[in-house]
């Protein structure tokens, strides 16, 4: 008999909204399999308040129930059909449908400081450590507990200044640190201090880009909310800087998490090189790029350079290792437009899985008030046939309605890697900045001394022809034969630098390589089995509906 | 009572060619003449039957739509009480662009709508049925142009005493302020039921075409994210590369799955649902034609008491217009007879009607239901296949 009425179901109220629905008990071996029966619904709807709030992709990842089963790789896989013409490869493709995701457990270590903590535990055996040595030390950073507090330095107008705090808690096991576990309080100048000092002191890498200063923002948008943004933002942040292998080492990182108290990290004001402007400095200040204020004749200089090359007067010399480079750059360059093209597609996607469930749902609810309608109205018997179909497909559309989005949070989840990764072209422009910046200072170097060499043999030429020697030319000539030779300082310096930070740009490079197949292989593998999954789950649910009312078909 | 089997779509060859008495049409072959704003679409219909009345065994007519809703008035018309079944909306838009797919939907809502009627058990003797089946085109245009008010209008019959009747007696008169219902407790059950019932499926309705829109978006967003990852692919190259590809290429092909499951959705499931409602619509019209049948019965009775009144102070009198008001209480009193026959047959049929509707509606949602749920296992299981298919390679790439 079609439409088998279902003990078990509430029908006592009118639903008249999604949060209603959402808290419908529907009684049926699917659900109430799972021992944390009510637990799932309730993150459900934070899972799913939590897509409908955010734009993009939710700040924070839902929390999914777990089932108290333990990886469904350990248990013995469940064919689903054993009578597929899926070909006998050597992999005998198990049911997803009983694939239970794990939450976004922040205890655990694995996840935290690489770029793909994203992925799920399911596929750890799937996925590959991207080394063996960074399994077993960890950093991990949390951000929480922002306060408002108030500056204290003298200022005009009497309880001026306000700034929030961020309270930044470390906990790590490598020694380095000289301790396990630590706090400390920051504000946003800290976290811009530290990511100057950082660009400063390691150009050439690829240095995960700090959050935005988002001025606008700040002003328009709801104090907590801003905060809040701001407080998951600078997670994301620390926790990048900790997942890059030199970088998590680096005493700016560790004086940022650790020191008490205000930053000892002062904000560089000053880049040092004057010495083109003809005073004498330091040979290694030279070497820091110009930047505007007092640099300015610097920059001049450096652009009339710039110039220069472009238009073919001095030409830089051309090194084999620079056509490779540029290949490299080119095609860094198209790959990043193919990632920003990928991921504007994703969310396009996952927009298009979100009303899919939404209205999946909506369908659902309105039979399910049909069928309400039909029972309290009967008046023959094939009304209450008809209710009990309805209710039959009502229960399972919103079943559906559910698993369709439940495989979108988890979509999004994977798919953030590519949104990961455009991150980190910035930083890659950044570290490719460095690098023609240095190339640009060697080159300035090169050509300001090829300038001081001509004018000292001019000098020389013209004094030789005085007979007993011209005391003034003379005198120039000792005080530019210095500044050669301190140029010519400046320029070893600079070449070495220009040849670290080309060093420091292959070997991320390589490394950029190597942990973008490892993340990206493990993005693909985490989206299908996401994808099998819930399609699996999708398809019993409906193939059951399909079974109840096979009585009403047509023919065989 | 017993119906007669409802006769499919599908041109169908006779059970036995002998007794049962068979009546099976089809609606086929839509082919759009004309052109511009006069363009229309013109469809065969197949008729096959051992009726008495009929050219049998097989006849051929060519139909356009504008015959359809003639006929349907005619029967609307003539049988009342009956739930006439519905016809598809005229659209004035969707005419001038004729997407194939509406096309589609109305050719499968007319043969819907024409077999209804075959196998209603009293429709299907309609005469006007007949002519429909089997007149030729000149025939068919000649009546559809006659449609329009004087063909209905005859004299001799009672309706015309119905008019008058209406005409002159007012509201007023009969003392009451508004207009005559019946106080009929279960009907008015019935009343409410039909226009909550209306609102309801109206609203299921529109979700199940938003459904079939999001299927298509769905679809569309596959394919873009399928061309996106193919691109990203070719720029990575290697392993990983040929991993994107793959994964493109399923997108893409799952993409015309999800087109497909659209349009499956379209046709079986949403226009079902939309057939639902307008049944629900015509049941609407069965009660507006109820309460005229009723007003009209009291209106005439009370015109005859007030008659039979009048004539009783005629006789009394020995007036010599005895004669002439005996004449004209005797006509008041068939039409005031028949007016009530009428809303009787109306009440009666309606009984039957809504038991016959509401198992008629349990079949079709039955069917409905099942192809919904079939397409949707059919549609998941696709994509599992797909995906699933991508693991053994993204195995292999991660142990390379």
């Amino acid at each position: 008999m079609m439409g088998s009425e279902n003990p078990g179901f509430e029908e006592a109220h009118l639903f008249a909204s999604r949060e209603e629905m959402e808290n419908l008990v529907l009684d049926d071996p699917l659900t109430t399999h799972h021992p944390n029966n009510n637990n799932s619904y309730s993150s459900f709807r934070s899972a799913n308040s939590s897509i409908s709030e955010s734009t993009h992709h939710p700040l924070s990842p839902p929390v999914l129930s777990t089932s108290a089963d333990s990886d469904p790789l350990l248990s013995p896989p469940v064919y689903r059909n054993p009578n597929a013409s899926d070909n006998n490869s050597y992999i005998e493709p198990p049911s997803y449908a009983d694939v239970i995701f794990s939450p976004f457990d922040e205890n655990s270590a694995n996840e935290i400081n690489r770029i793909d903590s994203t992925s799920q535990d399911t596929d750890s055996s799937f996925a590959l450590s991207r080394s063996s040595s960074s399994s077993s030390d960890y950093i991990k950073i949390t951000v929480s507990n922002p306060k408002k507090e108030q500056e204290t330095t003298n200022s005009l107008v009497p309880g001026g200044n306000t700034y929030y705090t961020y309270l930044i808690t470390t906990r790590t096991n490598i020694p380095d640190f000289g301790s396990s576990e630590f706090s400390v309080r920051r504000r946003f100048r800290d976290v811009v201090a530290l990511s100057d000092r950082l660009a400063e002191a390691y150009r050439g890498y690829f240095i995960p880009p700090r959050p935005d200063k988002n001025v606008v923002e700040s002003q328009v948008m709801q104090k907590q909310d801003f905060v809040e943004q701001r407080r998951v933002a600078l997670e994301k942040y620390l926790k990048r800087l900790a997942g890059h292998p030199v970088i998590r080492l680096s005493d700016e990182l560790k004086v940022f998490l650790q020191v008490e108290g205000r930053l000892p990290l002062s904000v560089s004001t000053d880049v040092a090189s004057r010495m083109l402007d003809g005073t004498v400095v330091a040979p290694h200040e030279v070497v820091q790029p110009a930047k505007g204020g007092r640099d300015l004749l610097r920059l001049f200089k450096e652009l009339r350079q710039s110039v220069a090359n472009d238009w073919g007067g001095s030409k830089p010399p051309v090194v084999e290792e620079d056509k490779l480079f540029m290949e490299k750059k080119e095609w860094i360059h198209d790959l990043e437009q193919q990632i920003s093209n990928a991921s504007q597609q994703v969310e396009t996607l996952v927009k298009a899985q979100q009303d899919m469930g939404e209205t999946m749902g909506e369908l659902g609810l309105a039979f399910i008030k049909l069928t309400k309608f039909e029972n309290e109205e009967a008046m023959y018997n094939s009304q209450r046939v008809r209710a009990a179909d309805m209710k039959c497909v009502a229960t399972a559309a919103i079943k559906a309605s559910r698993f369709y989005r439940e495989l979108n949070a988890q979509t999004v989840k994977h798919l953030d890697t590519l949104h990961e990764y455009l991150g980190l072209m910035l930083a890659v422009h950044g570290a490719f900045t460095d690098r023609s910046s240095a190339l640009l200072t060697v080159q300035t170097l090169l050509s300001e001394l090829s300038t001081l060499h001509s004018r000292a043999e001019k000098l020389e030429a013209a004094s030789s022809k005085i007979f007993g020697g011209d005391k003034s030319r003379i005198h120039k000539i000792e005080e530019l034969k210095e500044t050669i030779r301190i140029t010519e300082d400046a320029k070893n310096v600079a070449i070495r630098e220009y040849e670290r930070i080309k060093e420091n740009n292959k070997c991320e490079l390589e490394r950029l390589d190597k942990e973008r197949r490892v993340d990206f292989l493990n993005m693909l593998k985490g989206f299908v089995v996401n994808q099998v999954g819930y399609a699996e789950k999708i398809s019993d649910v409906w193939a059951k509906v399909a079974e109840e009312t096979s009585g009403y078909a047509k023919d065989s | 009572m017993e119906h007669q089997r409802s006769v499919s779509g599908l041109s169908q060859s006779p059970r036995s060619p002998s007794s049962q008495p068979y009546l099976s049409v089809s609606v086929t072959d839509p082919v759009k003449l004309g052109n511009g704003v006069q363009a229309y679409i013109s469809y065969r219909v197949i008729t096959k039957t051992n009726f008495p009345d009929y050219q049998g065994p097989e006849k051929i007519v060519i139909r356009r739509y504008s015959d359809f809703i003639w006929l349907r008035d005619r029967l609307f018309d003539k049988y009342k009480g009956i739930f006439i079944p519905p016809l598809p909306e005229k659209s004035a838009v969707e005419k001038f662009r004729f997407s194939a797919e509406f096309i589609e939907m109305r050719r499968q809502a007319l043969d819907v709508f024409v077999n209804r009627i075959a196998s209603h058990n009293l429709l299907q003797q309609s005469e006007d049925l007949r002519t429909f089946l089997q007149a030729d085109e000149e025939t068919m245009e000649r009546l559809r142009s006659y449609e329009t008010g004087i063909f209905k209008k005859k004299p001799a019959d009672l309706m015309q005493i119905f008019k008058d009747v209406q005409s002159k007696v007012s509201d007023v008169v009969l003392g009451k302020e508004k207009p005559v219902e019946e106080s009929n407790p279960e009907y008015e059950k019935l009343k409410h039921y039909v226009f909550e019932l209306e609102n309801h499926l109206a609203e299921a309705q529109k979700h199940a075409y938003r459904l079939v829109k999001r299927h298509r978006e769905l679809g569309q967003s596959l394919s873009d994210f399928g061309k996106a990852t193919k691109l990203l692919g070719a720029c990575e190259g290697q392993a990983l590369g040929k991993a994107f590809s793959d994964l493109g290429a399923k997108s893409e092909a799952l993409s015309v799955k999800l087109q497909k499951e659209a349009h499956q959705l379209l046709m079986s499931f949403e226009e079902p649902l939309k057939d639902y409602v307008r049944a629900v619509q015509s049941i609407k019209a069965t009660i507006g034609e109820r309460a005229n049948a009723f007003r009209q019965q009291c209106e005439l009775a009370e015109t005859m008491k007030l008659k039979e009144i009048n004539l009783d102070k005629l006789m009394l009198t020995r007036s010599d217009r005895v004669g002439e008001a005996e004449h004209e209480y005797k006509e008041l009193k068939a039409a005031s007879e028949e007016a009530t026959r009428r809303f009787e047959t109306i009440v009666r049929l309606m009984n039957e009607e809504i038991v016959r509707f509401q198992e008629q509606k349990t079949q079709d949602m039955g069917i409905a239901f099942h192809e919904f749920a079939k397409g949707q296992a059919r549609l998941a299981n696709n994509v599992a296949d797909a995906w699933r298919s991508l693991l053994p390679k993204l195995e292999a790439c991660s142990s390379a």
